[in-house]
């Protein structure tokens, strides 16, 4: 089946799942918040009221306030944006990289795969976050480098699904039949076997999102990701945890959002499993084999 | 079995010997002078060079490599650009506090997953089911530091029974360990349940519809001696690796929950070499995460492969 016949397929198994529907209905609403959310939100991100700090929820502020009598919930709104961008970079970055490698190490085998893939080993025998602290470390911190961590530490799981994708593909006719017309090996790898791989690469990148923003908020936690002022909700989590036994609501809010985004994605992704790549790990499977 | 042991040793040798590269090259990539920016407002010239020295960053790259690896081959793994210690013993002594974490937190996941997967395979399609696949959808999406924060914000704050963060050494006092534990392994022991329950869940239902499984049933045997002679054995075969696989990662992994608990493993090590710029620390605790899960991966291999002996004809 075509990648484009994939897509249809995948979007109605969607439509009828209601889970999936759910997961949809999340991050549809996320990226609207994401989009529109320093216009949307009732506070600035960064306005301080020391009269106001640690308020309880109340019509004024439904989330409260926090140790500077900022509005957590504009805080909040905002900080999806950093979320949303760091998981669509990161496994931008991963699917890139980590797609090319397991394209020439799985198409061309030999010495190639034997080389990519053992640099892949390498980077599996880090624990993800390891890895991603290490990087940040070493580049500083910050949003681009977390992005890039990111990336990096969920390269390998791209670059193994694409080579076990493209050996069973490059042994079917139509691609021996481009190769005796004289097609390109590029043209090949483009026209023929990135569509009839593009089923499990669809499920890892929807599962690899809900890691990747599990993995920034993380990083933030550890002050190794977005730098303040900036919100972001594992920054948030960090900053209210020594008020948390006072102002529950610091706690609740920033980690409640991480939760419903990474458990909506979580959700499309094991519905677009179910449909397009039955035999693909499950998210236990795939976070295992991620970490 | 031989063969099979021979191959997978080399092939982690081989792994062991990229890992190195990797952790070695940390150091090379750090923008500027790795030492003075260690050593930022303490810097003093004699300090710097002696330092400088003693991480051999004075002479060529390639020299370096082999001059770290042979070193790291007999222990040695540098000193710290903040103590002065040697970094070998600086992590060792935090190795207690996380392997105590990373244990606890696992017996506590099987005591969990294993009755709640089994349950929820042998009557697939009840309540208990259902509520042991939203169980681990729950698990996977939460972010264990959210749960821990949870966790301190109710037993510690609202009940006041356990106490927010701390530790204590197990041979010190196992009374206070056991009060200090409780959280944090609960909490990193939830979400490795949930992957457990799930996985133990599939596994069992896959073997639940083997044809022996059928034939026993057919001979008329109860459905105890079903489950637990041929169906538990077989099933659990594989749940071996998931096991270890997360014992291995909890051993490097857990960098947030012991920040959050301060608890003094090698996951707050490595934060604090962080925010303290010491890179052989941080070098030195990578390295030994990245050696342990590997050592931990070959000995699942080759438990799995005595388990199930035609892994050894793959």
């Amino acid at each position: 089946m075509s990648g484009e016949g994939q897509l249809r397929r995948a979007l109605s198994a969607l439509r009828h799942d209601p889970l999936a529907v759910t997961g949809t209905a999340v991050l549809t609403l996320l990226v609207v918040v994401g989009v529109a959310g320093p216009w949307l939100a009732p506070a600035g991100v960064n306005e301080v009221n020391v009269d106001r700090m640690l308020e309880q929820p109340s019509w004024s502020h439904p989330f409260g306030t926090d140790e500077l009598g900022r509005d957590v919930l504009s805080r909040v709104m905002v900080a999806a944006r950093v979320s949303l961008q760091v998981g669509a970079v990161s496994v931008g970055i991963a699917l890139l990289v980590g797609v090319g490698l397991g394209l020439f190490a799985g198409y061309y085998r030999g010495w190639l795969d034997n080389v990519l893939m053992r640099c892949m080993d390498v980077l599996f025998a880090f624990p993800v976050l390891l890895l991603a602290v290490a990087i940040v470390a070493v580049l500083g911190p910050g949003l681009l480098t977390a992005m890039i961590a990111i990336g990096v530490v969920y390269t390998p799981i791209f670059a193994r699904v694409t080579r076990a994708g493209v050996l069973s593909v490059r042994e079917q006719v139509f691609v021996r039949a481009a190769v005796s017309i004289g097609a390109s090996d590029l043209r090949i790898m483009r026209r023929h076997v990135l569509p009839n791989i593009a089923a499990p690469l669809i499920v890892q990148t929807s599962l690899s999102l809900a890691f990747a923003i599990l993995s920034e908020a993380a990083l933030s936690f550890l002050g190794l990701g977005v730098q303040p002022p900036a919100p972001a909700w594992g920054r948030m989590l960090y900053d209210g945890r020594g008020f948390v036994t006072e102002a529950w609501w610091l706690g609740v809010f920033p980690g409640a959002a991480i939760f419903l985004t990474v458990l909506a994605f979580n959700l499309v992704g094991d519905a677009l499993r179910d449909v397009l790549d039955p035999r693909q790990l499950t998210v236990s499977e795939a976070r295992r084999s991620a970490g | 079995m031989a063969r099979f042991v021979i191959r997978r040793l080399l092939q982690s040798g081989a792994v062991l010997l990229g890992v190195t590269l990797v952790v070695f090259l940390l150091l090379q990539l750090v923008p500027g002078d790795p030492v003075r920016v260690a050593l930022g407002t303490r810097f003093d010239p004699q300090t710097y060079e002696a330092l400088r020295a003693r991480a051999g960053l004075d002479r060529p790259l390639v020299v370096q490599y082999f001059s770290y690896l042979g070193r790291a081959l007999t222990g040695d793994l540098g000193v710290s650009f903040r103590s002065g210690r040697p970094v070998t013993s600086i992590v060792l002594e935090r190795l207690p506090a996380t392997l105590s974490l990373a244990v606890t937190a696992v017996v506590f996941a099987m005591l969990v997953a294993f009755p709640l997967g089994i349950l929820s395979a042998m009557r697939s399609g009840s309540l208990l089911d259902h509520a042991a696949r939203v169980f681990s959808q729950f698990g996977v999406s939460v972010p264990d530091f959210w749960m821990g924060i949870m966790g301190i914000l109710l037993f510690a704050g609202v009940l006041g029974w356990l106490p927010p963060s701390g530790y204590v050494a197990l041979t010190e006092d196992p009374l206070r360990w056991a009060s200090h534990v409780v959280l944090p392994a609960a909490t990193v022991g939830l979400v490795t349940a949930s992957i457990l329950t799930r996985f133990i869940r599939s596994s069992m239902l896959e073997v639940l519809s083997e044809d022996y499984v059928r034939t026993a049933e057919a001979k008329g045997l109860r459905t105890r001696v079903v489950v637990l002679r041929h169906v538990l054995r077989n099933a659990l075969i594989p749940v071996v690796t998931v096991v270890a696989v997360q014992l291995a990662s909890l051993l490097g992994g857990v960098i947030v929950i012991e920040v959050l608990f301060a608890w003094p493993g090698i996951g707050r090590l490595t934060y604090d070499a962080v925010q303290a710029r010491d890179y052989p620390v941080l070098q030195g605790a990578i390295l030994l995460v990245a050696a342990l899960f590997l050592l931990v991966n070959l000995l699942v291999d080759m438990l799995y492969a005595r388990l199930d002996p035609r892994i050894t004809a793959r």
